[in-house]
Formats: structure tokens, sequence, C-alpha cells
């Protein structure tokens, strides 16, 4: 197979789009770099869901933890005990075992021109069911590095918003939040890098591959296992994962500057 | 282990699971908690000296050392855990394997990688094929310590290279103007002063250890996930104790055992760092 | 000492016959496929290919060791020496062939069998079917036009079918024949059966010739005097398909 032939067979092969069968014999470093290169996107979108939905749930768990009730307080502070005191790989174990046993519902949900008919036993498959424990799990991490922050953040820039009359809204948005995401920026660039590389647990946990669409490390696996050479398909995966990695900081770093443009 | 366990399926429930709960099958996964605690245990000490080469390396003042410090803590870290442990070991044990090939049977001119085989000569073999079971479990065992301390080292290197930054200047310059030279300077004031600033960063990085010991499974190690998996599955009568899935319910004791050790070790942390910060003039000293 | 003295004259043959020496064979299995090869609650290694594979030993005159390794990375480990046989319900295709040898057959071409919940629909061997991963199975499955849903290991795809996520599972048939009988009516056969594979062999390097030609022997001589059909019965029961 030349390499066009194995871009147009394997580019979105973990989409499901592309040529059926993965390739099983005389495999050529092209075939390797491509689909490997095709799973990453299934990285990038459990960390895009995760990042995304869990910085609004960590924010909530950070005030919660920080300025809540004695109810919610107490909430927000064992779930981030118990998704921090636990490891990754054993909470997808144990979210599959629990997903099975979800009674197996459908509903439908009418969109106007079609109907999607949601069911229950989607949370058994990775798209849905990773993602939640990926995202419940970055919520807790960033939500104790959020918290963090805002036991931090100065006093006195809190009351002078007060004295301006503002209130407790325009407090928590002028004030409060942009000084908390200063503040946490680095270690939330970090806490970003460990969830996108913690992505490649879930096929290597319980979550079944469906028509062999999978992500980097699954075909890094499956080309090691065919060509009994893990030289090539790891370092392939390696180096897709720094290119991403360098791409988070880079952007990471560009939010930083917005953050922070006031000091310099 | 019990008398009364002979006949297992004639038994009643706590009879049952009294027996059930200490046959050998689950004596070995109460030993591979062992297994579990020997790896931190062993890791933390090896990825620390790691973590010092590569801080000191990173900061050298020839470029080719900087250059290989400063690349093993990024790439490492930009890097999944994962990948390396599935790499490093099987790359290790056929770097041994070929170095004793080379010295051992230095007169054997048949090529050691034939179409797919690795073939070594027999005495070049780690362990070698006739020895005792026990010994290649200690051998897979010490790889993947390898493969762990390599990884955390690379994260150890960057918090203490952060943390020797953090010394203050004036410490340092007080050494230099009593005579002291670069090493003692590093010795006595650098290495004692950094501690204090590293503490948080290798406390965080501690816990990740801990939480990352359930991907030895993945190295063929048999830690406590492999046990529960096995023991969990569901059992026919082919077992002397068969029963339903009950993955779940092994799954859950994980849990609780892992929530059980990161919560003591925060709490050993938090006493460390109290001592620590006595005699600092630091704000987190109280 | 003794190899670099022999080395020297023998060359060659101080290292193909790597079990001509010591004769401490390893033996690589899964430990999760019942009745073919399990973990009993002794903690050891159980089943029809336990059996049989020690009494190739003895037959051979070599010390065997059995190792477990997971099913997914046996192979990789055999190439790269870390045990010399696969025993492990392995069966002999091209695919396999093209990369180790095996010996001759000691189980005889096995059908394989769908399963699915009581009263399924046989189209639903077309639906969405668990198979294990690296199996002839799961690639029988991924070439069939079925949806395919790979697991690690041959319990969580029974698993799959029981809680309704995969429509069916497909394995060797004498692995779900216990499953079968015990699950109470709730599971049940779908559809016909298949034969995949040419028999059951033993896995050996390719650069392994006299460990092969020497299983071959012991094969051939429990085939002769019946003693490997019987171990067949006993595993298997008594229709299970056996050798001439």
């Amino acid at each position: 197979m030349t390499c066009g032939e194995a871009v147009s067979a394997y580019l979105f092969r973990a989409i499901g789009v592309g040529e059926r069968l993965l390739p099983s014999n005389d495999i050529g470093i092209c075939e390797q770099a491509i689909l490997i290169g095709s799973g990453v996107m299934w990285n990038i979108y459990f960390a895009l869901f995760a990042v995304i939905l869990g910085f609004f749930a960590a924010t909530a768990l950070a005030l919660g933890k920080f300025d809540g009730g004695k109810f919610t307080k107490k909430f927000c502070e064992l779930f981030i005990y118990f998704f921090r005191g636990t490891p990754l790989f054993i909470q997808f174990f144990f979210a599959y075992e629990l997903f099975v046993l979800l009674p197996r519902l459908s509903i439908d949900i009418p969109l106007g021109f079609t109907t999607i008919t949601a069911e229950t036993r989607w949370f058994t498959r990775a798209w849905l069911g990773a993602a939640i424990v990926l995202f419940l799990n970055t919520a807790a991490y960033s939500a104790e590095i959020f918290y963090g922050a805002l036991r931090a953040i100065p006093r006195g820039e809190v009351e002078a918003g007060a004295a301006l009359g503002l209130s407790r809204w325009q407090r928590f948005r002028l004030i409060v939040w942009p000084t908390m995401l200063r503040l946490a920026w680095p270690s939330y660039t970090n806490e970003a890098i460990f969830l996108f590389h913690a992505t490649t647990l879930v096929y290597f946990s319980s979550f079944p591959a469906w028509q062999q669409k999978g992500d980097a490390l699954y075909y890094a696996n499956y080309f090691a296992e065919k060509t009994f050479n893990p030289f090539i398909a790891y370092p392939i995966v390696a180096a897709y994962f720094i290119a991403v990695t360098l791409f988070l900081i880079f952007v990471f770093g560009r939010v930083n500057k917005r953050l922070t443009r006031h000091i310099f | 282990m019990f008398e009364f366990c002979t006949d297992p399926k004639s038994l009643e429930t706590f009879q049952w699971f009294s027996c059930y709960l200490t046959t050998p099958k689950h004596m070995s996964m109460y030993y591979s908690l062992f297994t579990v605690v020997a790896l931190i245990l062993l890791t933390a000490p090896f990825g620390l000296m790691f973590g010092f080469m590569g801080a000191f390396a990173s900061r050298s003042k020839n470029m080719i050392i900087r250059i290989l410090g400063k690349g093993y803590t990024s790439i490492v870290r930009g890097v999944p855990d994962i990948v390396f442990f599935l790499f490093v070991p099987i790359a290790l044990d056929q770097a041994i394997e070929f170095i004793r090939h080379k010295t051992l049977c230095w007169d054997v001119t048949e090529p050691i990688w034939r179409g797919n085989d690795f073939v070594v000569c027999r005495a070049a073999k780690m362990p070698l094929s006739e020895a005792a079971v026990w010994t290649h479990d200690v051998y897979g065992f010490l790889l993947a310590v390898v493969a762990f301390a390599f990884v955390f080292g690379a994260f150890c290197s960057n918090v203490l290279a952060g943390a020797l930054k953090s010394v203050p200047r004036g410490q340092i310059e007080a050494g230099r103007s009593m005579g002291l030279g670069e090493r003692q300077i590093r010795r006595l004031i650098e290495v004692p002063q950094m501690w204090i600033y590293a503490l948080p960063g290798l406390s965080n990085l501690w816990q990740l250890l801990i939480k990352s010991t359930p991907l030895l499974f993945l190295l063929g190690v048999e830690d406590l996930v492999y046990w529960a998996r096995e023991l969990g599955g569901s059992k026919t009568s082919a077992y002397a104790y068969s029963h339903a899935d009950w993955r779940l319910a092994y799954f859950t004791v994980l849990l609780l055992f892992y929530l059980l050790v990161t919560s003591i070790s925060q709490r050993g942390f938090e006493r460390m760092r109290k001592r620590l910060a006595r005699g600092q003039n630091f704000s987190g000293a109280s | 000492m003794i190899l670099k003295s022999l080395g020297t004259t023998l060359g060659v043959m101080a290292l193909t016959a790597t079990v001509a020496m010591s004769d401490t064979v390893r033996m690589g299995t899964e430990g999760a496929y019942p009745p073919y090869n399990f973990v009993n609650d002794k903690g050891e290694i159980d089943g029809f290919e336990r059996e049989l594979g020690d009494e190739l030993c003895a037959r051979a005159e070599l010390e065997c060791v059995w190792v477990k390794n997971e099913w997914d990375s046996i192979i990789p480990n055999l190439v790269s020496g870390n045990y010399d046989t696969i025993i492990a319900g392995m069966s002999i295709t091209e695919e396999r062939d093209a990369v180790i040898d095996f010996s001759d057959a000691y189980f005889p071409s096995d059908p394989s069998a769908y399963v699915g919940l009581a009263g399924a629909d046989p189209a639903l061997i077309n639906g969405v079917v668990a198979a294990q991963i690296n199996t002839i199975q799961a690639s029988h499955v991924a070439s069939s036009g079925a949806q395919l849903m790979e697991f690690a290991s041959p319990d969580e795809t029974v698993a799959a079918v029981r809680n309704g996520q995969a429509d069916t599972a497909l394995a060797d048939k004498a692995f779900w024949e216990p499953i079968v009988a015990e699950s109470n009516g709730e599971l049940e056969f779908v559809g016909e059966d298949i034969v995949l594979g040419a028999g059951i062999g033993v896995g050996v390097r390719e650069s392994d010739g006299e460990l092969k030609a020497k299983f071959n022997t012991a094969i051939a001589s429990m085939k002769e005097d019946g003693s490997l059909n019987t171990i067949i019965k006993k595993w298997f029961g008594e229709d299970a398909a056996t050798f001439e």
C-alpha cells in the first residue's frame, strides 16, 4: 500500500470512515502513522469534552467548597476527595461495571425536523461513558486548584469592590473570577495536559472498542501486536502526543497572557 | 484454609464466604498488595535519584549534558506515562539480553533478530529459562520499577529544578562570600534548603505515583487490578466456588483501598511540611 | 563456559538446539479460558491444556514450567523469548502461521458458536457481536459485516451479552457449553455453528524447529495410543470432537 492509498483508507478510520478492515500484513510505516494519527482524534475529543465541561463544573465545585452552605460544602468536599483520592484507571473499570447495570431505556428527543432516540446503553460506549468519567475526574482536580486560588485572593481586592458598591455577582465576575483564574492558570495548564494524556487509558480499561474504532494507543497496541515490533508504533504515538501537548501549552500560554495583560 | 472448606458447595453463606475469601487464589490477591506497596517504596527513591540527575543536568554548564537533561524532563512529561510503561520494559529487557548475548556468546554468528524472532543464546537469557518462577516474577517487577522511576524521575526533575531556583540568592551569595566552592554550595546550602520548596510538588507526585500503580497490570505484573478482574469475573461450576459477575464489588474494594492509602499519605505530608517549615523565614511556617 | 567451548565447534547448533541443553521449557498460557486453561481456586493453572501439556512434556522428556500471560500480548512475548511455547487454545491460522510456527493440532478443528439471550433472533449474528480481541472470532466478525465489539478477556464478552450491550458473542463452542448450560436458560446458542481455523496447536518460535519436532512426536504418540482422545473427552464431554 502506498502512502497515498493509506491516507484515503485510514485517515478517518477511527470514526468509521474508510477501509473497514485494519491492515494485517505488510504493514508499512505510513499505515501506522496515519491510523495512529486518526486515533488521536479520539484523544482530542475526550480531552475537549472533559476540559470544557469540567471547567464550569470545577468553578462551581470550587465556589461550593469555598463559600457554600453546610450541605453544599460537604458535598463538594466529598466529591473532590473521592475523585482525587482514587486512580482514574479503576474509576474507569468501576464506572463501566456500573453503567452496564443501568436499566435499558430509550428516550425520544424531538428536534423539530427529526427525532433522536437517546438510549441509556450509550453510557457503556466510550464516547459517552468514558468521557463522563474523564469529565468528573478533571472537574475534581481543577476544582481543588481553583479552590486553592480562591483562598489566595487578597481580601483587600474584594473589599475594595464592595466599597465601590459592586453587587455580589459583579464582585464575582469582575474581581474574584479573573483573579482566581490568573492565580490558578499555571497549575490548571498542567492539569489539562495530564487529562489529555489520561485519555489514552480509555480503551485499556473496560470500555470496548466498536468496529475497531479506537484512540491512538489502541491502534499502536494493535500494530505492536501485529508486527511484534514496539519500536515503531509507540514512538509514533509519543510524537503525536508531544506535538499536541506543545500546542496545548501554546494555547494556554496565550490565554495566560490575556489574563495577566493588566499586570505587565 | 479452614477444615470445613473441603466441600464448598454444601456450605452456608457465612462459612462459604470465609472459605471463599481465603482460597489460595485470594491469598495471591492479598499478597499482590505487598507488590503494589513495594513498587511505590522502591520507585520513590529511584525516581528521586533520576530527578536529581535530571535537575542538575539541566543546569549544567556543559551544553550536551544540559540538552540531555532538559530533553529527558520535557519529552517524558510530554508523553502519556502508559506509553512508556508499554515500551520501556520491553526495550530494557531486550537491551539487557542483547548485551549479555554479545558478551557471553560472542562466538555465535547467527543473527539475534531472525524475522520476527528475538533469539539470544541460552546463557544470555535474563533470567535463565531454568531459573525458579519467582526469579522471573522479581525480574519483571524490577523492570516495572525502572519504567516507573524513569517516568516519575522526569516529573521529579521538573519539581527539583524549580525548587533549586527558589532558594534565595542571598543564601547562595552568603556561601560564596564565605569562600565555599560550587560543590560545597550545592551540598551545604542548595540541597538542604530546597526541600521546603520542593515538598508540595513532591507530595503531589507521590499521590500521582500511588494512583498510577494500577497500570502495573498492563506490564504483566499481577497486581490488585489483575486479581480483581480475575476473581470478580463470573465462575462456572468448573471452579470450586462458582458465582456470578462480582467485579463491581471487587472494584469497590479497590477504590476504598486506594482512598485509604492516599488519605494516609496526605496526612504524612502535612506533618512533614510543618516540620520542614520550622526555622524557615517562610510564610508557611507556623 | 560449556556454551562457549561448544559454540566454537558447533556454532549454529548450539543456538537452534536451545531446548536440548538443559530442557526447561517455559509454557505460556492465558489462564482465562475454561475449560481449555484457567486458574483454579488454588491459584494454579488448570484445565485441558494443563493436563495435556504436562503429559506432552513428560513424553518429550522436557521439564516444563507454566507461565501466565495476557492474551493480548501472548505472541509478542513468545517471539521476544519470555517463554518458549504458547498452549492457550490458539487456533492455527494462516495469519499467525506467518509469524510463529505451530505443532500439529492437538485439538481438532472446533466449531465456533454465537450465543445470545434466550429467544434471540438468528439474524442477530449480524448485529452487534462481542468477541475477544486478536482472536479468529474477532477477525471473522470484522470481515463478516456485523458490528464488532472487542474485549480483552472472553469473560467480558459473556457479560456484554448478559447485560444486552452486545446482541451475540462469538467464541469457541467448547468455551460456551458450560456457560450456556449453567445460565438457567438465560443464554442460548444462536444460528449455525461455524468452523474457523485448522484446529489448535502448540505455538513455537519459527527458529525453534527442534522444540516443534519434539512436540509433534509427543502429540503423535498420544494420538496413537488414544490418550489424547481420553483427555479431550474428560474435559469437553463424551460428545466432543476427537481424533480418528
